[in-house]
């Protein structure tokens, strides 16, 4: 009767999804192309759930690895306001890590999990926060460059199809502008200095350029599961289109500082509408991203550390709620 | 089943209720959800949720977390392994019954179009 041929092979490959799958698939199919929201409980396809887990975890461990140098410079921050808003900026990005991580436990995978791919450095983060700040004027270029670049990224994130990662975007998004506003004051404070404060903001732009170009991820043909994520209206631009509206916005904004952004290949293409850029060293990018960056090992001894640390807060805190219920009991 | 943001999947049955305050050093924090009131008049609104080993600290980890600009005048935070929500399988069918049901709105009425005060 079957006149169909599959090899025992093919069959394996792809097994017959079950009923409830089939249904589940076609609601989820429904929800995205109504660019509804996905929530938690919601039926969703494991490479869904896998690419989501590993997107907004990573982006978790990046607010959190992220809080390092800007917190080395706490203590030397030029004034007690500068030193106020620094910790205040610290703060926040750990509380974004926190967002974050809630969201990506939605998911299934548990909080402390998540933790251990971070320390084992099984999973990434921004390839970014592997450059040193060396001056007080990084802490203006991180903000400007870094925050700025942050904030062109998630934006569109907030409409992500997952519910709990657009939820925690929004409260992100939030608080970003605050990052890049005093990012951009510190060097706007210091271009108006002396000439050497104004060398100072120079240097630092001109560190943190590329490095900031680059955190919207590898050229668009380098990119393969960018289109997977854009199906999944989980992404809604792509890296270089991101990139590109970036850059737009920050030659404009350097004219206020008086300073310049170190690539003269900078221009705005008229027939494609697009801004256009220098040639970025992917070569560096990957070297960072797998571990050779300058500090990288630094930067995952210093997390770990902190993390050992705190074990007696953790273990005390969990002594004294044990304790306290247990007199409340008796009671 | 119990269907917040956070324990719809996997994590509630690592930390039902009843360990809450029992919690062994290892163990991982229950999870807590958050709710904000934004200002006097206005409901509690859930803002997200956090890890913390008992209510205190969750009242306290709520504030640092949910807070730090002014967000809210009250905080509950809630064992989230105590919430009980629909199955979320039911999908439609739960909600239907209000559906087909227009009448249930001022809007179904067109005859009184443009009586004044009505
Ligand atoms: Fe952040
Ligand atoms: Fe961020
Ligand atoms: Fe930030």
């Amino acid at each position: 009767m079957a006149t169909q041929t599959q090899s025992p092979r093919d069959t394996q490959l792809q097994p017959v999804p079950s009923a409830e799958d089939e249904a589940g698939q076609a609601y989820f199919d429904k929800i995205i192309a109504e660019d509804s929201r996905i929530e938690p409980a919601d039926w969703m396809p494991a490479g869904y759930r896998k690419t989501l887990t590993r997107q907004i975890s990573q982006h978790a461990h990046s607010e959190i690895i992220g809080m390092q140098p800007e917190a080395n410079f706490i203590t030397r921050a030029p004034s007690l306001k500068r030193k106020a808003i620094l910790m205040a900026k610290v703060q926040d990005e750990a509380g974004h890590g926190l967002y974050l991580y809630s969201a990506a436990e939605t998911l299934g995978t548990p909080r402390d999990e998540l933790f251990d791919q971070l320390l084992s450095g099984k999973a990434k983060y921004s390839s970014i926060f592997n450059y040193p700040a060396l001056t007080w004027a990084d802490m203006g270029a991180i903000g400007w460059l870094v925050d700025g670049a942050a904030i062109v990224n998630q934006v569109p994130l907030c409409r992500a199809s997952y519910g709990p990662y657009g939820r925690a975007m929004v409260r992100v998004c939030k608080e970003e502008s605050f990052h890049q506003r005093q990012g951009f004051e510190i060097l706007l404070e210091l271009a108006s200095g002396t000439p050497a404060q104004k060398q100072m903001a120079q240097d630092a732009v001109n560190r943190f350029y590329a490095p900031a170009l680059m955190m919207f991820g590898p050229n668009d043909d380098e990119s393969p599961n960018s289109q997977q994520s854009m199906r999944w209206n989980i992404k809604r631009f792509s890296n270089d289109e991101l990139r590109q509206r970036f850059v737009g916005m920050i030659q404009e904004q350097v004219k206020v500082l008086g300073l310049t952004l170190p690539d003269d290949k900078i221009r705005f293409n008229e027939e494609t509408g697009k801004w256009e850029y220098g040639e970025l060293d992917w070569n560096e990018f990957y070297e960072v991203l797998k571990g050779r960056g300058p500090c990288n090992a630094q930067r995952m001894e210093r997390r770990r550390e902190a993390h050992e640390n705190g074990a007696w807060v953790r273990e005390a805190a969990a002594a004294y709620a044990a304790k306290k219920a247990q007199k409340a009991q008796v009671a | 089943m119990a269907t917040s943001d956070q324990t719809a999947m996997g994590t509630s049955d690592k930390t039902p209720a009843t360990e809450i305050g029992h919690t062994p050093e290892k163990a991982p924090w229950p999870l807590w959800e958050v709710f904000v009131r934004s200002s006097r008049g206005l409901s509690h609104v859930h803002a997200g949720s956090l890890h913390a080993p008992d209510a205190d600290m969750a009242v306290r980890n709520a504030r640092d977390l949910y807070t730090r600009r002014n967000e809210g005048v009250s905080l509950w935070v809630v064992p989230a392994s105590s919430i009980v929500a629909s199955d979320p399988d039911a999908k439609g069918e739960f909600f239907e019954s209000p559906k087909g049901k227009d009448y249930r709105h001022a809007t179904y009425y067109k005859k009184s179009e443009g009586v004044k005060h009505l």
